[in-house]
């Protein structure tokens, strides 16, 4: 299904990231000659802006629009990137580290995760395409994300999620009236399902058929991190991961900025946290095999519980590579994470956010990171979508009668 | 023994156009054999020179991925069904 093709935007075309064949703009993410991924192909020889010009430009993730695989001006979601960074000196020093900044996408719009990022890309590239028809494959926040920028642009929604996540993400991604599917099993059976669903509907599934472009979308978090810094790249990164893909473009986003001399300093390291219980990753660096050895995953980390990395190998050559390394944590360490989020800077975050920060501790545990590091902290996603991960441990605040005797006790015995 | 091979779209042009086939074999090794006997152009699709499978193509035999079930050297029976898909993101 396709509409009119809009004149104002255009996709980039695309290169075989094994075989080096190249294609035009297309709605697939995969080689007709060997399977494996395409990327865009940007021209060497366009025109970069300076940091003034930057500077000047729209507070979103368009700023940067000469390192998107979109020409021309973005027809939809142009509203999308620019969320807060700021420091967090009581983190930092409970975490032991020299600082510490939060990168702070819980608060992106529309949909509170950085998945806003990858879906504003992918959107204007279906519109370029002339889709008419979105959908995805998601754990949750990529489900709200394109829920609510396929509703805003007007265009119906398929999405699946496997079918038990939690009730905020469900019922975030319903509201926006997208046609939602729960698919029984874990998120790599519903991947399985939407790579044939794209192959058999022609939509424009995201992170399938459009994942060329929806993956650069991610590389705005390190241009926003570095011109945030005033264009002082941080000594670490430290990023969730999933597929494999956000710790991936981080790397590249920082490095297209050194290529293009606009920042101060080295390619930052890249550390990537997962939950213990579902580590393919970490599990790789570790062993030091050369493929993934998938995972059945089980735990509350529900955003990043993916057994089956597609980046997963990738992933892990840029942790390595960069100086950097990723960990694992236990579920009961994600809540601790989360708990010590919010009570040091006030940013409450989902089960993925706790991850981050709790394998930030164990980083430091490990000597990987330490009191002459400055780290920030990708924080991509919104608590009170998952609820359920912290609510047991905070349901039992005291009730008292409207009485002010009442309340002096409770303050004498705290 | 038959068993159902479903493949991406754009192996269909190796395939005589066809998404599904029947092809035969105890081991997914051999079933991929099978295919790459048949449909010449197929077999370094499925399979690199040392006749390994790609980490960028994930094979599922029935509901689960072969790399849990021993890879290439998991068995496989009749009414066994293998789907062959790019390997995709996360989300």
């Amino acid at each position: 299904m396709t509409t009119a093709v809009l004149k104002n935007v255009r996709a980039l075309p695309l290169v075989c990231t094994n075989c080096a064949e190249q294609f035009d703009a297309t709605t697939s993410a995969i080689c007709d000659s060997c399977l494996a991924p395409l990327e865009p192909l940007y021209a060497k020889d366009r025109r970069l802006p300076s940091r003034e010009e930057l500077r000047e430009r729209t507070r979103s993730i368009w700023r940067y629009g000469e390192w998107l695989p979109i020409e021309g001006e973005p027809s939809d979601s142009n509203e999308v990137g620019f969320t807060p960074l700021f420091e967090v000196p009581r983190l930092a020093e409970s975490l032991g580290v020299g600082r510490a900044w939060i990168k702070n996408d819980s608060v992106s719009a529309p949909s509170l995760s950085f998945k806003d990022r990858v879906v504003a890309v992918a959107l204007n590239a279906a519109r370029a395409l002339g889709l008419d028809t979105l959908g995805c494959a998601s754990t949750g926040n990529l489900a709200n994300a394109v829920a609510a920028q396929a509703a805003r642009a007007g265009l119906p929604s398929w999405i699946f999620i496997p079918e038990d996540l939690e009730k905020g993400k469900v019922v975030g991604t319903s509201i926006c009236g997208a046609n939602l599917v729960r698919v029984r099993g874990h998120y790599d059976h519903v991947n399985r399902l939407c790579a044939q669903v794209a192959d058999r509907f022609g939509w424009g599934v995201v992170n399938v058929n459009l994942r060329s472009y929806y993956g650069e979308g991610s590389k705005t978090l390190a241009f926003e991190i570095a011109d945030q810094l005033n264009w002082r790249l941080p000594d670490a990164v430290v990023a969730p991961m999933a597929g494999g893909s956000l710790v991936t473009k981080l790397h590249n986003g920082f490095g297209e900025f050194i290529s293009a001399g606009l920042v101060y300093g080295n390619l930052p390291r890249i550390f990537g946290a997962q939950a213990a219980r579902c580590s393919p990753i970490v599990n790789l660096l570790e062993t030091g095999e050369s493929h993934v050895t998938p995972v059945i995953p089980n735990t509350i980390a529900r955003s990043i519980a993916i057994g089956n990395p597609a980046d997963g190998v990738k992933a892990a050559r840029v942790l390595e590579g960069s100086g950097g390394w990723g960990a694992a944590v236990s579920d009961r360490e994600i809540v601790t994470g989360i708990r010590l989020l919010a009570s040091t800077t006030g940013v409450f975050t989902e089960t993925a956010g706790g991850v981050t920060v709790a394998a930030t501790q164990e980083l430091v545990r490990q000597g990987r990171l330490g009191p002459r590091d400055e780290v920030v902290l990708c924080i991509t996603g919104n608590g009170f979508k998952t609820i359920e991960a912290v609510e047991k441990g905070v349901g039992d605040s005291p009730i008292v009668n409207p009485r002010l005797d009442e309340v002096e006790e409770l303050v004498a015995s705290r | 023994m038959s068993i159902k091979v479903s493949l991406p779209g754009v192996l269909a042009k190796l395939t005589d156009g066809q998404n599904t086939l029947d092809a035969d074999g105890s081991t997914v090794a051999q079933v991929v054999s099978d295919l790459a006997a048949r449909y010449p152009g197929l077999g370094p699709r499925l399979q690199n020179a040392d006749g390994e499978p790609y980490e960028f193509v994930t094979i599922y035999l029935n509901e689960e991925d072969i790399r849990l079930a021993g890879g290439f050297e998991a068995a496989v029976s009749a009414g066994d069904e293998l789907t062959v898909v790019p390997a995709v993101a996360g989300g």
